[in-house]
């Protein structure tokens, strides 16, 4: 090539789709009037077309399939998780239980004591709460450790946890009553309200 | 797509092996390529594709996420190409590609259901020079040639997949390109 090699590397420029506007110019200027250029630039041009035309290669069908029995094992703990991630209620009750039976017995002695939502309307008497007639209370109604008499109205839920509750003749409850009396009652209390929060944090962790 | 693979990834990296199929599946046809057009054969190309993504796997954690996957991917598969052709012996894979019976089996599978015999033999036969000339080139402008040509890959990644300036990369991007043009001119 007796031409300025200025002009092959305006060549690889162009190839490389890196050649400014006016370089590009002086380079199609000069292969205009420069035959032996011209048969290069189209060697070139010829030479990457070929190249790109080979055809392209599909890995064998049983590749991946080889590739993921060949990864090492992995460790146990993580199958399990998998397995609690697409067993969600499963994973939420057996995860309340994982957690809760540790520091189940001592939540369950420290809830004896007497406690009871708080409404103003509320009387206490003795471990004895009462709805008074007439009185209506708004809000759900819990009772710990104590026993409950409803003679006016509660607008929500009642539960009572470890005692009894008595519903008057007059007395009105428009939410569900509940008692919860035995110890897997307890824990079921638990687990429903817990399941909830609990799937969230693993449908959180999806994300 | 590279969500999905980000997504893919995190699962991994949580312990979630079976999430990494999908990712093997995206990517198995263009690092079994890599590895036939650098290597020069099925056989090859498949293990050095099977023990690419293997440490992908292992070293996943090492992995930076802020990064594009298939580059990482790429310098991994790359590496161990290059790895291999300076542990073979300087001839050995030649002559295995000039007796070899790869391009044959492939020719006769196409030609027989092919309807134009003579168009495909041609091309083929051509096909032939070409992936023989490319693994003629020294591993250093074969690397560039096939991440450029076959993978399509831009400059850039190239760079980062192997690691050397762009300017290093351009380089022996023409020097290759030359050394193609010499031999293919004329086919
Ligand atoms: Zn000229």
């Amino acid at each position: 090539m007796k031409c300025d090699e200025k002009i092959v590397e305006l060549m690889h420029e162009y190839l490389d789709e890196e050649i400014d506007p006016e370089n590009e110019m002086i380079l199609r200027d000069h292969l205009k009037s420069c035959k032996d250029c011209e048969t290069l630039f189209n060697e070139y041009k010829r030479t990457i077309a070929v190249v790109k035309g080979t055809s392209r290669m599909q890995a064998p069908p049983n590749f991946t399939a080889n590739v993921m029995a060949s990864l090492p094992k992995e460790k146990k703990k993580v199958g399990m998780q998998r397995w609690l991630r697409n067993h969600p209620l499963i994973a939420a009750a057996s995860l309340f239980i994982v957690l809760m039976t540790g520091s189940l017995i001592s939540t369950w002695n420290q809830d004896r004591e007497f406690s009871v939502s708080k409404q103003e309307n509320l009387v206490v008497e003795n471990g004895t709460v009462i709805v008074p007639e007439g009185e209506v209370v708004k809000g759900d109604v819990i009772v710990r450790n104590g026993e409950l008499r409803i003679e006016g109205e509660v607008q929500g839920d009642v539960t009572v946890i470890n005692g009894e509750q008595y519903l008057a003749s007059a007395g009105n409850v428009t939410g569900q009553i509940e008692e919860v009396n035995e110890v897997f009652d307890w824990i079921w209390y638990h687990m429903k309200r817990t399941a909830f929060e609990v799937i969230d944090i693993f449908n959180d962790g999806e994300e | 797509m590279e969500a999905l693979i980000k997504k893919r990834i995190k699962q991994v990296i949580k312990g979630d092996q079976d999430a990494f199929a999908e990712i093997v599946e995206i990517y198995s046809n263009s690092i079994y390529q890599l590895g036939y057009r650098m290597l020069g054969n099925r056989h090859e190309a498949e293990d050095i594709a099977q023990e690419a993504f293997i440490r992908a796997y292992v070293n996943i954690k090492s992995f930076n996420q802020d990064l594009k996957f298939s580059t990482w991917l790429f310098r991994i598969a790359t590496n161990l190409c290059i790895d291999r052709i300076r542990k073979k012996k300087p001839d050995y894979y030649l002559d295995a590609e000039v007796s070899g019976t790869d391009g044959l089996t492939m020719y006769s599978q196409l030609a027989s259901n092919s309807p134009l015999p003579e168009i495909e033999l041609e091309s083929l036969e051509l096909q032939d020079t070409v992936h023989k000339e490319i693994l003629k080139l020294p591993e250093k402008y074969r690397s560039v040639i096939v991440l450029k040509y076959i993978e399509e890959l831009s400059l850039n990644e190239i760079s980062e997949i192997l690691d050397l300036p762009l300017g290093t990369v351009k380089t022996r991007i023409h020097r290759g390109r030359e050394a193609l043009r010499q031999q293919l001119r004329y086919v």
